[in-house]
């Protein structure tokens, strides 16, 4: 356990275990910013970070497919985490700290990558207008001056790039609609005790560029989904990770669903349907039926990476199935984030993140 | 218990080898005492070094309480020496830094069969009782050689081996240190070889050979 | 088994009996081992910190990227190399006083700290939450959190307040609050990289750079990326600290070896004369029935078991020599090479058994002849004592071929060889080879003197002084050598002394040298200065860092005027130096320098600066005693033109000696103290003083320690001896000769040998001052000295070494004159 895995462990994922020793940081969030329902969402001014609140993030995944036909995912994220509450500060006394998480799944192969830095010195930041989320060589940058942006979405265009050992990845993404906003509004609600984040998202995204496996460039083209989240109290004390889907669904409806698991066996889920046109109906905690089929041993972890989920109200009944059951993050908080494919009552491609399933 | 059959021993010299020993022959079964007296390089201390196993013959076979010499190692003939054969110098060669006490005990501790009844009835009969707590220096020629005699036996050897014991001795002392040894001799039953300059000495002992020019007489 | 025991009870019978035998030979393996594990246990700590120093941030797994010339650079340069895929870590590093102290500052980012790098993230960081103030926070939580923290090793941390308190700095920072942490180097506090950029003044610069891993692809080189300010340093795991001080320790192991050595001459006549007075034992016992090989055993167990016996107290004695030498080795390598070394010692397991192991080994080696003696002990050889003077003759014989042979080597190692082991071997030659000499030249001097003095008695007190000297002789040559070294050791570091004296004399010629603490007020402190009348002239002292061809060079500006010109010591120069230089055209470099890359005047010399490389001529070389680093002086407007960074805070200060106390204490009222920092001549020479005191307070104090190994060594011979002399004194005895007079002569005799070795130990002691300052200082440290004689030092080891001797024979005589006849008589009834 390294000092970095302490720091993003307890106090972006906020693990309980670990918390205890650290109840100045956990999940209690004195001091820092609260997410309230009812807020009023602006752009470009929220695809910037929201100082503040203590933690926060930029969230791609992308579904693609090259000219044979072969399916492969990415990831690009990028973390802000606040040691204080207040203003960020400038220069090494920010209290800000940023991670950056790459991923790259192939049908046999699945790759990760890591990044630290500082705020306050440039290694790591993020800007509105225009849009630019960088840590080290790793961007997601707009090109899109405010005053040019459709109703100010910056990150209409943008592009992403990452590089790991042994792979890399360039693409652009490109959409015509607005973001969306997740929960009531944005208002996204983690447990019944009230942990909440801001959420919005932009689903609509078309990909294109190039990935590198090997050394090999590989163009493809595909859908990505971008999740903007932030809050300073994500997740209750007893509840140990999340299951969390992004669905492309036929017909351009997209549906975001995901499960906090709680200490106690209980969980509490939710979930928002879009359709093409932007128009969100959240789903509430009893509308979600998730159930694991089987699960994949990864170094001795057991994961479940074959899902049955339902809505029983929207006659919605999938079987969900991994690209590449091995797409473990092998980062310092490590967990599985990988592109899957579904079929039921819908068919399609979307991405799953499943949290809390460490070994130890 | 010490049988020599034909033994010869050459040393060489700047004048070319000496025969100080050549061809000789001797028996001496368990319980008889021998003297053997001879000139002074007649090769007396010689034999007796060869049948005590500190040195090696060069030729014929020297038999030792039934075990013969020849070829054998410096570590057999150490044990030869704690097991079966016990040695009386003219200097007595007592450890100085050893109370009597531990003197008459040494050897027979290091041959590893030390009695402490036998020891003690030996320190009485040598009349070395009052003595046990001085070292070497503190005593007289005679006492000296009291208590190698009792080192000596104290192992119960077989053979013993002398040279010139009372050498050093005065006569009357001499005369009366050598009766002692062989009155417990004769109890032990050991075999007894004395090498002696003293015809008068060597009338004391059951039998008489004398040496002469690396032969006997 | 049992029989081996029975045998080993009666081999050590021996030592009952001879209680000073035995003494001798654990006092003498004892002190051996002690003088060279304590110095084992000096250059082990030293290393042990400076392996701190150079593992800590991953100096020694991690390539580094520093700047190219200077001592920092930009922040941003940092951020451009992350940006560019570059995997690097910032470190910036610096010095600060605290209550006195010098502190070193090293300020990290612990999020992008590599894994492995150094005992921070390993020891310090993961220490798990440090629950000292309740708060139950991490470290590495703290560290980067208001007001941060401070981590240093206990010792440091006690030194400067204790845990959780917040020293305040000389500059009038205030350090964040100390918490202790494991493997830290002495004298060094780790904090965060911002907090260590507005302690050490420096905001927006670092040091260096670790370098985990360069892209893969990289499109940009890194002179590309940072403009040639940055080059790539191999990973290390020595460290210059190391290197710079390697002769340090080779001088502190070679004296550590030479008093190992004088102790092992004991070691070996103990051993030596054990083993004759006990050869009739050992025959005894082999005609007892004990073998060859399990009497040499025994005895080989016997000695093992002395000597490791003798190796832990030996042990625990270097322990004690050690802990009470460190400050001043400590101070010493501070004053010398800027090392910070821990002020108490910690040392591993393996250092108490590489004590014990050493004085086996010793003890080994120093009874190899008696033990192959035991082995081939012949069985019936008549128990005669060896005839000795036969013997000693053919030792003799033995000696002097060897000490032929080693004068050989001598020769050829002058003629031909160089380096600091080179030099070693020179002296070891050297002194061997006097010392196996010795007792051939003594028996000479006496069969002279014995041949010129008339009257029985005087010739036989010579003859008999020449039979006593061969048994004395191991005692004889521990004490030559002793002596011997002493001398030189002496005239060296005394010839130093004066050197160094007359040197800090001319060199600190100004009266007042005055530091800005804060540099951005030097210009209005220089102003304020110079408009004074009493003020004659105010000299920049400045200077930068570089290096010549990879070797760390000082660059100092001086400035024209006659403080330096008239003062300044030149050991060699062109004509015209100091204008040349002034010009800029040529510049002045020190000893150290010259020797290294060997630069005579007249030579071109290229320097590497920021603002431009640079390439002159030299123009002279002066003396710079002490400086580890090369010097080279340039004209002060040179140095502020090509290295923009320089340190500008200094100055010497040139007054009328009346108005130096009026000019410090205006100076400081004006100014205040936290600003302004002002010493005069007086107490900068003090300084110096002290500082190369301490530095040879080392030397000094294992030079007495040998030369009472010594001491001791004459006297266990002589007590040793004392039995044995017995059958040569009763016939003078009885010859009419009183036992008061005997025992007054045998004083006189070990006065007469102490003499001779005295005298003799004189020339070889200015031989040993000659090599130490003309081969070993050279080769060490670049720098040559004049050696001067010091008759008076001679004169105290002269007295020294009679009443040594007097004092080790006053036993044995006092015990003849106390004799009582019959004892003597027993000596003739004991001959037959």
């Amino acid at each position: 356990m390294n000092v970095r895995a302490v720091l993003f462990i307890l106090l972006v994922f906020a693990v309980p275990a670990f918390a205890q020793g650290f109840a100045g940081l956990g999940t209690d969030a004195e001091g820092y910013s609260t997410v309230e329902p009812g807020r009023t969402f602006s752009f470009p001014v929220d695809h910037g970070p929201h100082e503040g609140f203590r933690i926060e993030w930029w969230y791609v995944t992308a579904n693609l497919e090259d000219t044979d036909g072969n399916d492969y995912g990415l990831q690009w994220t990028l973390f802000r985490q606040a040691l204080a509450p207040g203003e960020e500060g400038e220069g090494w006394e920010s209290s800000a700290l940023w991670m950056g998480h790459a991923g790259l799944t192939t049908g046999e192969r699945h790759f990760s990558a890591e990044k630290f830095a500082r705020g306050g010195i440039g290694q790591a930041d993020v800007t509105a207008a225009p849009f630019e989320a960088f840590i080290d060589d790793w961007a997601l940058t707009g090109d899109i001056a405010a005053e040019q942006a459709p109703d100010g979405d910056t990150m209409a265009e943008v592009a992403v790039n990452a590089t790991g050992a042994d792979f890399s990845y360039a693409m652009t993404l490109t959409t015509e609609r607005a973001p969306v906003l997740q929960g009531e509004a944005g208002y996204s609600v983690k447990s019944d005790a009230g942990q909440a984040s801001y959420y919005y998202s932009q689903p609509f995204y078309r990909a294109e560029g190039t990935i590198t496996v090997d050394g090999e460039a590989i163009p493809v083209t595909g859908t990505a989904w971008l999740d903007r989240e932030w809050s300073s109290q994500p997740l209750a004390d007893d509840q140990e990770g999340w299951d969390w889907f992004s669905l492309h669904l036929p017909g351009d409806d997209k549906l975001m669903l995901f499960q906090v698991r709680s200490e106690d066996g209980s969980s509490y889920y939710s979930g928002t349907w879009f359709t093409p046109d932007g128009v969100a109906t959240p789903l509430a905690n009893d509308a979600i039926t998730m159930t694991p089929l089987g699960t994949t041993d990864i170094d001795g972890r057991l994961v479940p990476t074959q899902w049955r989920l339902e809505i029983p109200s929207r006659d919605f009944e999938i079987t969900t199935e991994a690209l590449n059951p091995q797409s473990w993050m092998a980062t310092t908080f490590a967990y599985w984030e990988g592109p899957i494919r579904f079929s039921g009552t819908h068919e399609g491609k979307g991405y799953l993140e499943m949290t809390g399933y460490d070994s130890d | 218990m010490l049988t020599l059959r034909n033994v010869s021993k050459t040393y060489p010299s700047a004048q070319g080898p000496v025969h100080v020993l050549r061809g000789i022959d001797l028996d001496l079964p368990a319980g008889q005492t021998l003297a053997l007296t001879g000139e002074s390089g007649s090769g007396k201390s010689t034999l007796l070094h060869l049948a005590a196993a500190l040195d090696a013959a060069d030729g014929g076979e020297i038999v030792v309480a039934g075990q013969s010499l020849v070829g054998m190692g410096d570590s057999a003939r150490a044990q030869l020496r704690r097991e079966r054969i016990g040695l009386v110098f003219q200097q007595f060669n007592l450890v100085p830094s050893l109370k009597v006490r531990e003197n008459l005990a040494f050897q027979a501790r290091i041959a590893g069969r030390h009695d402490p009844a036998w020891v003690e009835s030996l320190t009485q009969k040598l009349g070395l009782s009052k003595l046990v707590d001085r070292y070497p220096e503190q005593l007289s020629g005679g006492q000296q050689q009291r208590v190698a005699i009792g080192r000596t036996l104290a192992c119960r050897p077989n053979l013993i081996l002398a040279d010139e014991p009372t050498g050093n001795l005065d006569e009357e002392t001499s005369d009366a240190v050598l009766k002692l040894c062989l009155d417990l001799v004769e109890q032990t039953g050991s075999a007894f070889l004395m090498v002696t300059h003293s015809p008068r000495l060597a009338g004391l002992l059951g039998r008489r050979i004398h040496l002469s020019a690396g032969r006997l007489a | 088994m049992k029989r081996h025991l029975w045998t080993l009870a009666v081999l050590l019978s021996h030592w009952r009996r001879r209680p000073f035998q035995l003494m001798t030979l654990v006092i003498g393996l004892a002190v051996a081992t002690a003088l060279w594990s304590g110095v084992q246990a000096l250059n082990v700590q030293a290393r042990q910190s400076y392996d701190q120093a150079a593992r800590l941030i991953g100096g020694d797994a991690f390539a580094s990227l520093r700047p190219t010339n200077g001592t920092n650079f930009e922040q941003a340069l940092y951020v451009t190399l992350r940006r560019a895929g570059w995997d690097v870590s910032p470190v910036i590093e610096g010095d600060v006083r605290i209550a006195d102290r010098s502190i070193r500052i090293v300020g990290i980012d612990p999020v992008t700290l590599p894994q492995g790098a150094g005992p921070i993230t390993r020891d310090a960081l993961d220490d798990g939450p440090e629950t000292a103030d309740g708060s139950g926070e991490s470290r590495a939580v703290r560290l980067l959190t208001a007001p941060s923290l401070a981590l240093g090793d206990a010792e440091t941390v006690a030194a400067l307040g204790g845990v959780d308190t917040r020293p305040t700095l000389g500059n009038g920072g205030q350090l964040p609050p100390l918490v202790v942490a494991t493997s830290l180097p002495p004298e060094t506090l780790v904090t965060d990289v911002g907090v260590a950029q507005a302690l050490l003044d420096q905001p927006g610069r670092l040091s260096r750079l670790i370098l985990t891993a360069a892209p893969e692809t990289r499109s940009q080189s890194l002179a590309d990326l940072t403009g040639g300010a940055l080059e790539r340093v191999e990973p290390d795991d020595q460290g210059d600290l190391e290197r710079l001080t390697d002769s340090f320790h080779l001088n502190l192991t070679a004296f550590g070896f030479l008093s190992f050595l004088v102790g092992l001459f004991i070691v070996h006549g103990a051993i030596g004369l054990a083993f004759e007075q006990r050869r009739p034992m050992l025959r005894t016992m082999r005609a007892c029935g004990v073998s060859a090989r399990a009497l040499t055993a025994v005895m080989l167990l016997e000695l093992t078991t002395i000597s490791a016996l003798a190796g832990i107290i030996g042990t625990v004695a270097g322990y004690v020599i050690a802990s009470a030498l460190l400050p001043d080795v400590a101070a010493s390598l501070r004053g010398l090479y800027g090392a910070r070394v821990a002020g108490e010692l910690s040392l591993q397991p393996s250092w108490w058994l590489a004590g014990v192991a050493i004085s086996v080994i010793g003890a080994l080696v120093a009874a190899g002849s008696s033990l192959y003696r035991a082995w081939r002990l012949p069985l019936f050889a008549t128990a005669q004592p060896e005839a000795w003077a036969g013997a000693e003759a053919r030792a003799r014989r033995w000696q002097l071929a060897a000490a032929v042979f080693l004068a050989a080597i001598a020769i050829g190692v002058l003629l031909q060889a160089s380096g600091l082991v080179a030099g070693f071997v020179l002296m070891g030659s050297v002194l061997l080879a006097a010392a196996l000499l010795l007792p051939s030249a003594l028996v000479g001097l006496l069969a002279i003197a014995q041949r010129l003095v008339r009257g029985p008695v005087a010739q036989w007190f010579f003859a008999d002084a020449r039979q006593q000297s061969g048994g004395l002789s191991l005692a004889l040559m521990a004490l030559l050598l002793a002596l011997a070294v002493n001398i030189g050791v002496g005239t060296m570091v005394d010839s130093f002394r004066q050197t160094f004296t007359g040197w800090l004399d001319q060199r600190l010629a100004a009266e007042l040298y005055v530091g800005a603490r804060d540099p951005a007020r030097a210009a209005d402190i220089a102003d304020w200065l110079e408009t004074r009348n009493d003020v004659d002239a105010v000299l920049p002292v400045w200077d930068a860092e570089t290096r010549y061809r990879g070797f760390p060079v000082e660059v100092f500006g001086f400035s024209n005027h006659p403080t330096y010109s008239d003062h300044w010591p030149l050991l060699a120069s062109l004509p015209d130096a100091w204008s040349e230089a002034e010009a800029g055209r040529a510049v002045l470099i020190s000893e150290q320098l010259a020797r290294r890359f060997a630069l005579a005047p007249g030579d071109p010399i290229d320097i590497a600066a920021p603002g431009g490389d640079w390439d002159g001529t030299v123009a002279a070389i002066y003396s710079d005693y002490g400086n580890p680093r090369g010097q080279v002086m340039i004209a002060v407007d040179e140095l502020v033109a090509r290295f923009p960074h320089a340190e500008r805070g200094n100055f010497a200060v040139r007054v009328a000696p009346e108005a130096v106390d009026t000019v410090m204490d205006d100076l400081t009222a004006a100014f205040g103290a936290g600003t302004v920092e002002v010493v005069d001549q007086r107490t900068i020479k003090d300084i110096s003083q002290r500082i190369f005191d301490r530095t040879f307070a080392v030397t000094l104090a294992l030079n007495t320690l040998t030369l009472i190994v010594a001491g001791i060594a004459l006297l266990a011979s002589l007590l040793t001896l004392a039995d044995a002399r017995l059958p040569q004194l009763a016939p003078l005895w009885a010859l009419g000769l009183t036992r008061r007079r005997l025992a007054a002569m045998e004083l006189i005799k070990a006065a007469t040998l102490a003499l001779l070795t005295a005298l003799l130990a004189i020339p070889l002691g200015l031989a040993v001052a000659w090599i130490l300052t003309n081969v070993i200082n050279v080769e060490a440290f670049g720098w040559q000295l004049p050696v001067y004689a010091f008759p008076e030092q001679w004169l105290r080891l002269i007295v020294l070494a009679l009443i040594t001797a007097i004092a080790a024979a006053a036993w044995p005589a006092l015990s003849l004159r106390r004799m009582p006849p019959t004892k003597l008589l027993k000596v003739f009834a004991d001959e037959r």
